[in-house]
């Protein structure tokens, strides 16, 4: 199983403070369940918008990425054609420096998303501000015709008004418990913090 | 970390972070709106205590590319003789509300002074001849755009070693990431007791050249005809300038830099200048990049420190 | 009245011993033990401390005409009796330059009922420009022993061969007693730009550097003159081990040479300038740790005459600017005892020499100050007990500045008391006034 926040570059030198690590407790979804909850993302995806017509995927760094790339492959499967993939770092776009702060990724929109369908897909939906940041990321590269929003699991506990189009999971979860996700599975668990100078994925 | 000063604060884990940053902010030059509203509220002070239109520029551009306010503060170093000092001064600046402050200072170490004076993150933009960080991440970073790595590559910096504070950083910043740093100058341009530099000291140019990766010259400034340390300009151009004659024995995949602005005819003949090998506008565009993610993860490693306590 | 200085070691004729001190009036009037004391005699519990006599610094800045903000002549002379000082020389870098018998006889008006003697030098050249002599004669007349341009080196050979040989015609004023010409040794074309000690650290920091060499020079071109016209010259603050080794050559040649050393150049070295704080900016600069160490051999096996203080008050927000636009300096007369005694291992008695009857003996008030503890000598004293710790605080001085280079050092040796011509002027550890 590949957990995307062990692929995050390691920030020391320019690293935040409160450092924690994911405690799972139990298992929402198996792999079997994610791809069958892609698979049925897919259809609803095709069926909204009747066929790939200008359809466009972009994932959100980092955890969407992967979500993106699954279901471009599911959309391409069933209706035989390829869809554009990209990849957004709405980083730049939050309006919380001080809390979210680590490395960005490099964002690759090598399409135009003008009069496009942007399917914007991420693993967790949580307060909406990631996806806040990121429309106004995806809407500076120019002016798409619709933008959707794709979402493995929805945890609830929204602080913007933003609702996903299309869902693989809606789990009701407490605002300290904690979600991992990533294409093997969905885990429920919560957050311990590390001490200094110790890092997951470290070794 | 809250203030950038030397090279030396970041070490190699720090200059890897800025230049993985950079590469995002690079992506988001090439943009249709190549800005960004990540440090937006921010207030960020540009205090040139030096002339230096070109650092300044860079700096502003990428402040204003990350939708900062940029407050600009000139002082001439006479005007800050009356009586106020350094930290007066800074002290001043600071009570307006600001976020970070770039220092550039004929002084060396006056960036690390504020720095102790200062709440807000310190960016050093050049102090004496002792450090210019910002310089050496963006020559990293150019460098390493051309795909080379860093571990081994021959890097021979050539000129006015002892005055500069591009040298200084440059040594630093190249020696941490593994390369080997060969000093290039007539005794009387190289700082006494040079070896503390950690890099290799050569006077002839040509006995390098063959063996060189990246050519990095120096500004060659007219004064130092003044205080007898070098005979004449034309001299120096004869034992130490990139002629045509040493372009042709230098490795075709070599790489030549400069920190600009160029003297044409000292350090590089007018006929080398258009040579495909040289990457001085490269280095000019990847200022403004590199600058950009040092104010994004400064001021971003700052708040989330303050955020944090 | 009497003070009765018991339960101490003194430093004696004879060296140190276990004996009481009673002082009446100005002299000392006995030592030893089961003195008789008379019956309104303050005591004083000396139990655990050296007794010894006042220290001599010859070599200090009051500031005072002129920067009176820094320091003046009243502050300087309340930190000297603190650090244990019963006389200091004053430097005549002041403004105006004290180079005329009416601004010697300011000083000394000013300095009247101040907590220590101050001695004022006299500059060698009018204004310390190096152009013309100061009226050297009729400032010996007055009693001046010490010209110095403090601050400069007298950079003109000719002028200073012409100042020696005027020098030693002044002994017939002074009645033999030598005229001392103290030199700050510095060839101000090779320490131009330079602001702190050239060597590796100047190479890092990028700060311009003064080499060993603009001191040395100046050294081997005053010896070679001294060696000439007979006269005698006193070197400051040396900060080169190549200097101290000139001067022990010199010695043994028997040239007339004096030196001294400041506590900072036997006890810091220039890493201090890697933070770039100008309190650690001094003229000369602070050197290295091979330096340090020759300047320690120097002071143990007496090539070196001296430790002074070079103390140099700046007010706060002077050391506020930039590293080398800073002014050089800082304070001494508070810590250099402590420092002496933390720093240095040399018996009690060579610290003695060393910071009170040599500099004393140099200053020509040998009279009155440097002499054993015995009864007939003036009494200018100081009880200092050499175990106590205590720790360095710039704003605790009783000088007007805080430029202490040794903020938060914790070091042995507390002065108690001191006392100047049979007066308190520290009485356990508190100025009188």
């Amino acid at each position: 199983m590949v957990d995307a926040e062990l692929r995050r570059p390691r920030a020391v030198a320019f690293g935040r403070g409160g450092l924690t690590r994911f405690v799972p407790q139990t298992t929402v979804l198996s792999e079997d369940d994610v791809a069958r909850a892609l698979k049925r993302m897919a259809h609803e995806i095709i069926e909204r918008n009747s066929g790939l017509d200008d359809i466009v995927l972009i994932g959100l760094e980092r955890g969407g990425v992967p979500i993106a790339h699954a279901l471009g492959d599911a959309l391409a499967a069933i209706e035989e054609r390829d869809v554009e993939v990209g990849t957004v770092d709405a980083s730049f776009h939050r309006d919380d420096i001080s809390t979210t702060h680590v490395l960005p990724e490099v964002t690759r929109i090598p399409f135009s998303v003008t009069d496009k369908h942007v399917i914007l897909c991420d693993d967790v939906l949580f307060t909406g501000r990631t996806v806040r940041a990121a429309l106004d990321a995806v809407t500076d590269f120019g002016r798409p015709k619709t933008i959707q929003l794709a979402v493995l699991v929805d945890r609830g506990h929204r602080e913007l008004p933003i609702r996903p189009d299309y869902i693989g999971k809606n789990l009701p979860t407490s605002r300290d418990e904690s979600v991992r996700v990533s294409l093997g599975g969905v885990e429920l668990g919560t957050r311990e913090a590390l001490e200094n100078g110790t890092r997951e994925g470290d070794s | 970390m809250k203030d950038l000063l030397t090279i030396g604060d970041l070490g190699a884990d720090g200059i890897q972070e800025i230049m993985h940053a950079a590469d995002s902010f690079a992506e988001v030059c090439q943009r249709p709106i190549p800005k960004v509203p990540a440090l937006r509220g921010k207030t960020i002070a540009s205090m040139f205590f030096e002339d230096s239109t070109r650092t300044r520029t860079s700096f502003e551009t990428a402040a204003k590319r990350l939708s900062a306010d940029v407050m600009n503060f000139s002082a001439s170093s006479s005007s800050v003789n009356k009586g106020e000092s350094l930290r007066d001064t800074v002290e001043t600046i600071e009570a307006m509300g600001v976020d970070a402050i770039i220092v550039r200072h004929k002084s060396s170490g006056a960036p690390e002074q504020i720095s102790r004076w200062a709440n807000a993150s310190v960016i050093n933009g050049g102090d004496g001849w002792h450090a210019h960080p910002t310089q050496s991440l963006l020559d990293v970073y150019t460098i390493r755009e051309e795909g080379r790595t860093f571990d081994g590559l021959r890097i021979a910096i050539v000129g006015d070693i002892s005055h500069s504070r591009v040298a200084r950083s440059n040594i630093e910043a190249f020696r941490t990431l593994g390369a080997e740093v060969t000093l290039v100058a007539p005794p009387t341009l190289l700082p006494p007791h040079v070896e503390a530099l950690g890099a290799h000291v050569s006077h002839d140019l040509d006995a390098v050249l063959a063996n060189t990766d990246v050519l990095y010259l120096l500004r060659m400034q007219h004064e130092r005809m003044d205080q007898a340390l070098v005979p004449s300009l034309g001299e120096y151009h004869r034992a130490f300038g990139l002629t045509l004659d040493r372009a042709k024995r230098l490795p075709s995949s070599a790489l030549i830099m400069h920190p600009g602005p160029m003297n044409r005819g000292i350090e590089i003949s007018p006929e080398v200048i258009d040579d495909e090998r040289v990457r001085v506008l490269n280095q000019v565009t990847n200022g403004v990049i590199v600058r950009m993610a040092v104010l994004y993860l400064v001021l971003g490693s700052a708040a989330a420190d303050r955020s944090a306590s | 009245m009497s003070v009765f200085i018991h339960g101490g070691q003194i430093l004696g004729p004879n060296g140190v011993e276990r004996a009481d001190v009673l002082v009446t009036g100005s002299s000392i009037v006995g030592t030893g033990l089961d003195l008789p004391v008379p019956g309104n005699a303050r005591h004083i519990d000396a139990a655990g401390c050296y007794v010894m006599p006042g220290l001599v610094d010859l070599h200090a800045h009051l500031r005072e005409p002129g920067t009176e903000e820094a320091e003046t002549i009243e502050t300087g002379a309340r930190g000297a009796a603190l650090g244990g000082y019963t006389a200091v020389v004053a430097m005549p870098n002041t403004t105006p330059t004290i180079d005329s018998p009416s601004l010697v006889r300011d000083v000394l008006a000013i300095a009247e009922g101040a907590l220590c003697e101050v001695v004022p030098a006299a500059a060698m050249t009018v204004g310390r420009e190096g152009q013309l002599l100061t009226p050297m004669g009729e400032l010996a007349r007055m009693g001046v022993r010490i010209f110095t341009d403090d601050g400069r080196g007298v950079q003109d050979p000719a002028l200073m061969r012409s100042i020696m040989e005027y020098a030693t015609g002044l002994e017939a004023i002074t009645g033999g007693a030598p005229v001392v010409l103290a030199q700050h040794c510095e060839i101000e074309a090779l320490s131009a730009g330079g602001h702190m000690h050239e060597g590796e650290w100047s190479t890092r920091l990028g700060i311009g550097g003064q080499p060993s060499e603009s001191e040395t020079l100046m050294m081997l071109r005053d010896i070679a003159l001294a060696r000439r016209t007979g006269a005698h010259i006193h070197f400051q603050h040396v900060s080169t081990g190549e200097g101290v080794e000139i001067i022990r050559q010199a010695k043994a040649d028997g040239v007339k040479v004096t030196a001294e050393v400041t506590t900072h150049h036997f006890t810091l070295t220039d890493e201090a300038c890697s933070s770039y704080d100008p309190v650690f900016k001094v003229h000369p600069p602070l050197r290295t740790a091979a330096d340090v160490d020759a300047i320690r051999a120097g002071l143990a096996d007496g090539t070196i005459d001296c430790i002074a203080t070079d103390h140099a008050p700046h007010e706060p927000h002077t050391k506020e600017f930039p590293f080398d636009q800073a002014p050089p300096g800082m304070l001494g007369l508070e810590s250099a005892l402590a420092l002496a005694l933390t720093e240095l291992d040399l018996p009690i008695e060579r610290v003695s020499e060393l910071m009170s009857s040599n500099p004393a003996a140099i200053a020509g008030i040998g009279d009155r100050h440097g002499n054993p503890v015995e009864a007939g000598q003036r009494a200018n004293l100081v009880v200092v007990d050499a175990e106590s710790e205590w720790t360095i605080r710039g704003t605790a001085m009783a000088s007007r500045s805080h430029n202490t280079p040794y903020e938060g050092r914790t070091v042995k040796g507390k002065v108690r008391f001191t006392v100047l011509d049979g007066e308190l002027t520290v009485d356990d550890g508190v100025a009188t006034r």
